[in-house]
């Protein structure tokens, strides 16, 4: 080992600055130790400390650079005093125009820079997203609250928080919204027009909403709710704040609510207030009874509430009011019908949409009987492994029970797709009914994976003697970002019969084993 | 009908998304205005009916008091006293120290040295060996500075005869102590006791301190905020980084030296030891940082920190809102820069009560103002500024007089918020010396280090137990019963 010393006269340098070229030193092959510091005496007793010393230490100024390098030769040493001042003189490089500039991690952070924001979309895990709710509320700003599993009392705080600011809080659990052409959630691009919308249910406003645009009118608004607004305990406070709304939106002519069956006193209260509320109302309480209730036209099915809802806006006839290319639809169901082989006795339902499910079980359990599912019509018919399909079976493939842990079914077909395998080949089912929901937030491509897995589906039945019928509701409007056609043409060329209606996808599924 | 949701409704909205990345790329496709949060998960789930307190304005509102009175107490140091003559509950044999709570026993390397060191300059022991025979034995209490309303810098240990300065809040009822700087290297307060360091304590304690005592009483007392303000402004953030505030501290006092009638060799020796120390002003900053946190500190409801200190073993935290009780966690080992033949493998866990800086809102928290500091880190101006920009996150407000000229004069961020902390999982960044892990070497380094999770995650589960205690009056003895 040999102690090298460098001593520069006067040349200040910054200890940090020093520091770092140090560490360099160090990591230098056959560098025992290097040391660059200002001639201080604290210093020099350090340096005399650690054992590199030499006689010029004795006359150094506090100006003066001290470099000491013990190495293992004397080349080595002066190749690390040379390679420690070149550091030290070399120019900075430029900093590579880095923006000094932070991700913002908090709401609060982002209102700084963007106070005229007015509406928080949250979509973080349910248990936290009532803290961000409540931030949000407090500041002053509109919520659209898509997390679940938020705990029912803390919806109810927040609903009555929002009720006392005066604040539109749409969710928890809210899938969709549109607000003044602006999607929030998954929403389809819908025309803007005269139909304002309030939604418990946010596929039914998907389907609702697109049906509008199809039947050639549009809507003004669409309120989310969230799913539990209608609970007695919540009772209705953010439909009724969205009716409200509605209400005295001069950009809003005709009132639309969707929602399944409430509890009868909340039922009672929207119907009172829609009633009352100064325009035409549709209201669709998906799967419960259908009527008229102080003048408001009640459905069963939303494409009834979209027909009725568009006939009240323009004043058309209801018959004018209908989908394109039905007798052509029908007429496949049947041929598919007719090349079925004995023992294909069941639907399965495989849907995205737990509304969408709900109103196609509905709708075919007065033709065909019960329908098993993981979100039944009544206790009873709840699967015991809703990954085992049983006679008529419906599930609703975006639940907790299916998601956990993996891409739900209208951002990713995998699920999907893998259920679509386990049922074709399955000798006692008759046909598939599915829902595919397009529109912004969605999937970009779903015809992608699904076409050539119903094209397989298809074929495996083949191969076993069967034809396997594919009737596919596809929710969503022309001028949705996937392309409205093209997702048809593929999925009709797998062989899928494709309507735009889930209620007519239902009827015609009926066919399959009436 | 509600105004705000008719205003809603006329327009199209602007949007801030927290949470899934998904749909702030739908309402950018559909061509809307849409900002992130980048969110993250917070490092505890709270119970279901704690989640209101994050956005209690109750609480709000005494973080807000706490925080005001913390940016406007005005610490003047005033003069120079005999510890045991001045800080409250010290006895004669009473060492205060750096940090939470701790015994001989689990004591780290500096800690010890110091002790020893305390030992040999009190005249308890004539030997290390002796000292530490007395210290195992139980000589002299051990107590935290600042359960004494004292702070001192690495080890920070105070024995009784150490001269200590007097901090007053000139804007309020409460004072603060600390001790004298001794400098780089081979210190006290770095674990060191070797005879040069003892005898350098012993001139600090008979020359430095009386002189720079009457300086200071002939001054009537030096506003350590506006020292603290324009230092700020020129490079320190006052912790980790004295040079300026060092400067203008020597330029008060000198006239009153050179006014106090003592030997010119003394003033001379006390000026240059002032002129050759770049952290002289650490103490100073930190005796300051104290007055403003205690001044925020027992705000009923209030979930400011105001305390961030460490023993070498443990970090430890308080909340203004949880009365004196210490959260604690194991202390880490900072990142950093090494003296001349040391490395990480010499490091001890971070030690000191010098984070009471960034407590009250500068040190870490003003990086942006001090680009230096971050070379510690291998970083650059552009992470210095970011540095500062995190704190913002979990803090309560921006100072009304610490001002930074590379974020266009706003404000540091002050008033760690325990609610922010666990929300963001962000935790503060501090500044710190780096003390050799055994005693009697002393200094090894510098870098910058965060506190153990632990420490707020505890604090937060006592807050959130206060919280529901305190909004269900009844459950706190059926609680009781129950144990």
């Amino acid at each position: 080992m040999v102690v090298r010393i460098h001593i520069e006269r006067n040349s200040y340098f910054d200890s940090v600055a020093l520091m770092v070229v140090a560490a360099a030193a160090n990591r230098r092959e056959g560098v025992d130790l290097a040391a660059l510091v200002m001639g201080t005496s604290a210093n020099v007793e350090l340096l005399r400390d650690s054992g590199v010393w030499g006689d010029r230490l004795e006359q150094v100024a506090p100006s003066d650079l001290i470099i000491a390098v013990r190495a293992r030769d004397e080349a080595t040493a002066d190749e690390t005093i040379r390679f420690a001042l070149d550091q030290l003189r070399s120019a900075t490089p430029a900093p590579a125009s880095e923006q000094a500039t932070l991700a913002p991690r908090t709401l609060r952070t982002v209102l700084r820079t963007a106070p005229q924001a007015n509406v928080v979309a949250i979509s973080v895990p349910g248990p936290y997203a009532p803290i961000e709710a409540e931030e949000a509320l407090r500041a002053g700003r509109h919520v659209f609250l898509f997390s679940d599993n938020v705990p029912i009392e803390e919806e109810i705080r927040l609903k009555r928080l929002a009720q006392e600011l005066g604040l539109l809080l749409m969710g928890p659990d809210c899938g969709t919204a549109c607000i003044g052409g602006l999607g929030l959630g998954f929403m389809n691009a819908v025309r803007r027009g005269p139909i304002g919308i309030v939604a418990a249910a946010g596929t039914g406003l998907q389907q609702v909403a697109s049906l509008i645009d199809w039947f050639g009118s549009g809507i003004s608004h669409g309120i989310g709710t969230g799913g539990r607004d209608l609970d007695r305990r919540v009772g209705g406070l953010t439909m009724a704040a969205g009716i409200a709304a509605l209400a005295t939106d001069p950009a809003t002519e005709v009132i639309v609510v969707i929602s399944k069956p409430p509890a009868p006193e909340v039922a009672e209260r929207i119907l009172t207030q829609v009633a009352t509320c100064g325009k035409p109302a549709v209201a669709c309480f998906v799967g419960g009874a259908a009527g008229t209730c102080d003048g408001v036209l009640v459905t069963r099915d939303l494409t009834e509430a979209a027909r009725a809802a568009v006939q009240r806006a323009t004043g058309r006839p209801l018959d004018d009011i209908a989908l394109p290319a039905l007798e052509e639809a029908r007429a496949r169901v049947l041929a598919e019908r007719n090349q079925r082989a004995p023992g294909q006795l069941y639907l399965r339902g495989l849907y995205s949409g737990g509304t969408l499910c709900d109103e196609a079980m509905t709708i075919l359990t007065p033709k065909i009987g019960a329908i098993h599912s993981n979100v039944p019509l009544s206790p009873e018919l709840r699967l015991t492994d809703p990954r085992t399909s049983v006679g008529h079976t419906f599930v609703d493939l975006g639940s907790d029970e299916f998601t956990v842990g993996r891409p739900h079914p209208m951002i990713d077909q995998t699920l999907r797709i893998e259920r679509l395998q386990r049922e074709a080949a399955d000798p006692s089912v008759a046909g598939i009914v599915m829902d595919v929901v397009l529109g912004y937030g969605a999937a970009p491509d779903p015809a992608a994976e699904l076409g050539p897995a119903i094209e397989a589906a298809r074929a495996q039945a083949r191969a076993g003697g069967r034809a396997l019928p594919v009737i596919v509701a596809l929710i969503g409007t022309r001028a949705d970002p996937q392309g409205y056609d093209r997702q048809r043409e593929r999925l009709e060329q797998a062989g899928a019969i494709v309507v735009p209606s889930n209620a007519l996808a239902a009827e015609l599924a009926a066919y399959l084993v009436a | 009908m509600s105004e705000k949701i008719q205003e809603l409704l006329r327009g199209t909205p602007e949007v801030v998304n927290v949470g899934l990345e998904l749909f702030a790329r739908a309402i950018r496709e559909q061509g809307g205005a849409v900002h992130s949060v980048e969110w993250k998960p917070p490092m505890v789930e709270p119970a279901t009916a704690a989640l209101p307190l994050f956005n209690d304005p109750a609480i709000a509102q005494a973080n807000q008091e706490a925080v005001t009175r913390m940016m406007r107490a005005q610490p003047v140091v005033i003069g120079v006293a005999r510890a045991r003559d001045v800080i409250p509950g010290m006895t004669e044999r009473t060492f205060l120290h750096a940090g939470p709570p701790i015994d001989w026993a689990h004591a780290s390397g500096p800690l010890r040295g110091a002790l020893i060191g305390a030992m040999l300059f009190e005249g308890f022991a004539a030997t290390p060996e002796e000292a530490i025979r007395k210290l195992e034995a139980g000589f002299v209490e051990l107590a935290p500075n600042h359960e004494h309303s004292a702070v001192g810098p690495m080890a920070g240990v105070i024995s009784p005869s150490m001269p200590v300065y007097i901090a007053v809040n000139a804007n309020g009822e409460n004072r603060a102590y600390t001790n004298f700087n001794e400098g780089i290297g081979k210190v006290m307060r770095m674990g060191a006791y070797a005879p040069e360091v003892i005898d350098r304590l012993r001139w600090i304690s008979s020359v430095l301190a009386p002189l720079v005592g009457r300086a200071l009483e002939r001054s009537g007392g030096i506003d350590l905020r506006n020292i603290i303000a324009q230092a700020l402004q020129m490079g320190d953030e006052c912790h980790n980084r004295n040079k300026a505030a060092t400067s203008l501290f020597y330029r008060e006092i000198a006239p009153y030296l050179v006014e106090c009638d003592a030997p010119a060799s003394d003033i001379a020796a006390v000026l240059r030891f002032i002129n050759s120390n770049d952290h002289f002003f650490v103490n100073l900053a930190m005796v300051a940082a104290k007055v403003m946190a205690d001044a925020a500190h027992g705000i009923p409801g209030s979930s400011l920190v105001t305390t961030l200190s460490r023993n070498g073993t443990e970090f430890g935290i308080r909340v203004s809102g949880l009365g004196d009780r210490w959260f604690t966690g194991p202390a880490n080992v900072p990142r950093g820069l090494y003296f001349a033949g040391f490395g990480p493998d010499d490091a001890n866990p971070d030690i000191g009560d010098s984070a009471i800086t960034e407590t009250a809102g500068f040190g870490g928290f003003a990086l942006a103002g001090a680009p230096a500091i971050v070379q510690f880190i291998g970083g650059t101006p552009a992470d210095a500024v970011r540095a500062t920009l995190e704190m913002y996150e979990i803090t309560v407000a921006e100072h009304e007089v610490f001002r930074i000229p590379a974020l266009d004069f706003r404000g540091t961020p002050v008033g760690i918020d325990l609610r922010s902390v666990i929300r963001t999982g962000i935790l503060p960044v501090i500044d710190t010396g780096i003390a050799h892990r055994e005693p009697g070497i002393g200094q090894v380094g510098a870098g910058i280090v965060r506190p153990p999770e632990r420490c707020f995650v505890e604090a937060y589960r006592a807050f959130e137990r206060h919280y529901l205690t305190a909004a269900r009056p009844g459950m706190e003895a059926a609680e009781r019963t129950a144990q």
